[in-house]
């Protein structure tokens, strides 16, 4: 009871659960990273993989995190130049 | 065959050298052969925080270099006869000793000793990958605030790359008070976030200042309670299972006996 009165007085703005959700969202971000080692590693992966199916303009292949408030997305722009035909 | 932990932090200035000096006289107290290795090159510390900062001949880098044998670098403790001090370089860089020196060094020791400890450089950089080279489990410093937190979440990524697995988590200069006014994350929060188990919580306390002024480490204190949080981390790398100290409030006590399944009061 007492600590539900203390909240209503000072809101729910302890500065812990700042820390906590501040904290939470940095470390989305931090995990959310890889190494320009792995990066150009995992570029090198998906080139060979498309390569399968297209004919990529490889240069021009751009990999990297989008990173919003809470959330990251790993996103590529991957021009093609062509699509294979099925018996290319 | 002995083991060699690391004591690691990403932040600076968290409590990696109060650690491995108190760990090393606390496991020595308890007849282990210890040796403590100062891997922090350039910025020489645990010599002074144990008081033994004028005995110092040669250092790492000349044990690594071949200017000396490690006999003639490692020093003797005050008090205790099984516990040894091989001191950093004051001089040289960060990066004097390779991780392949390292490793060997580590090899060597294990053959003498029960426990090297060696007390590493704050940060992710070379220095740090040097000196987690050969160690056999890492214990990782943080201080319940958001930076060295965050810190100690790469570091534990930094330590899987590098093959040292299953870190231990120590809570250091927590502050009881500000954990009941809600203004420090507790114990729980932290562990929540970094997801690695803990093997200690340390108060902040005035007497481990005092202690390092004195070049006495605070676990030979028996009345100091940052000094029985020690002792307790000592029984715990021991492997025994202690009780963690009643720091914070009962709930908070209660949800950490369950999480690691340890009974009721003792
Ligand atoms: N639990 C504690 N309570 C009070 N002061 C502390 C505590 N732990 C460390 N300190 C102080 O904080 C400073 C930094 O500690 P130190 O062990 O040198 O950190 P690091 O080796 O990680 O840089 C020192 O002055 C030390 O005395
Ligand atoms: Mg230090």
């Amino acid at each position: 009871m007492l600590d539900f009165i203390m909240k209503l007085f000072r809101g729910s703005d302890n500065s812990k659960d700042q820390a906590k959700e501040r904290l939470r969202l940095v470390l989305v971000h931090d995990r959310a990273s890889l190494s320009p080692g792995l990066l150009e590693s995992l570029r090198g992966d998906l080139i060979e993989v498309l390569s399968k199916y297209m004919e990529i303009d490889e240069p021009g292949l751009e990999v990297d995190f989008d990173r919003s408030e809470d959330a990251v997305a790993l996103v590529a722009n991957i021009p093609v130049k062509r699509v294979k035909r099925e018996n290319d | 065959m002995g083991e060699a932990i690391v004591i690691t932090s990403g932040k600076g200035g968290v409590g990696k050298t109060t650690t491995t000096a108190n760990l090393g006289t606390g496991l020595a107290h308890n007849k282990h052969k210890i040796c403590l290795v100062d891997a922090d090159i350039g910025l020489r510390n645990l010599d002074v925080v144990l008081g033994l900062e004028n005995r110092i001949v040669y250092d790492l880098v000349d044990v690594v270099e071949g200017r000396c044998r490690l006999r003639q670098a490692l020093i003797k403790d005050k008090r205790y006869d099984s516990l040894f001090l091989l001191p950093a370089a004051q001089t040289k860089e960060k990066d004097a000793v390779s991780p392949e020196q390292m490793a060997e060094l580590m090899g060597t020791l294990k053959s003498e000793f029960d426990f090297i400890i060696v007390d590493c450089p704050a940060g992710i950089e070379q220095g740090f990958k040097n000196a987690i080279s050969g160690a056999d489990r890492a214990v990782i410093v943080t201080t319940p605030e958001v930076s060295a937190v965050r810190d100690a979440d790469r570091i534990i990524g930094l330590l899987e790359a590098a093959e040292v697995y299953d870190p231990q988590l120590i809570i250091n200069r927590l502050r009881p008070d500000m954990v009941r006014r809600g203004d420090m994350m507790d114990i729980q929060d932290i562990i929540d976030i970094l997801a690695i188990p803990l093997v200690g919580v340390v108060p902040d306390d005035e007497s481990i200042i005092v202690s390092s002024n004195r070049g006495e480490p605070v676990v030979l204190d028996q009345r100091s309670r940052p000094g029985q949080a020690y002792r307790n981390i000592v029984r715990r790398l021991e492997g025994l299972e202690v009780p963690f100290m009643d720091l914070e409030q009962k709930t908070v006590m209660h949800r950490l006996r369950t999480l690691f399944g340890i009974g009721g009061k003792r």
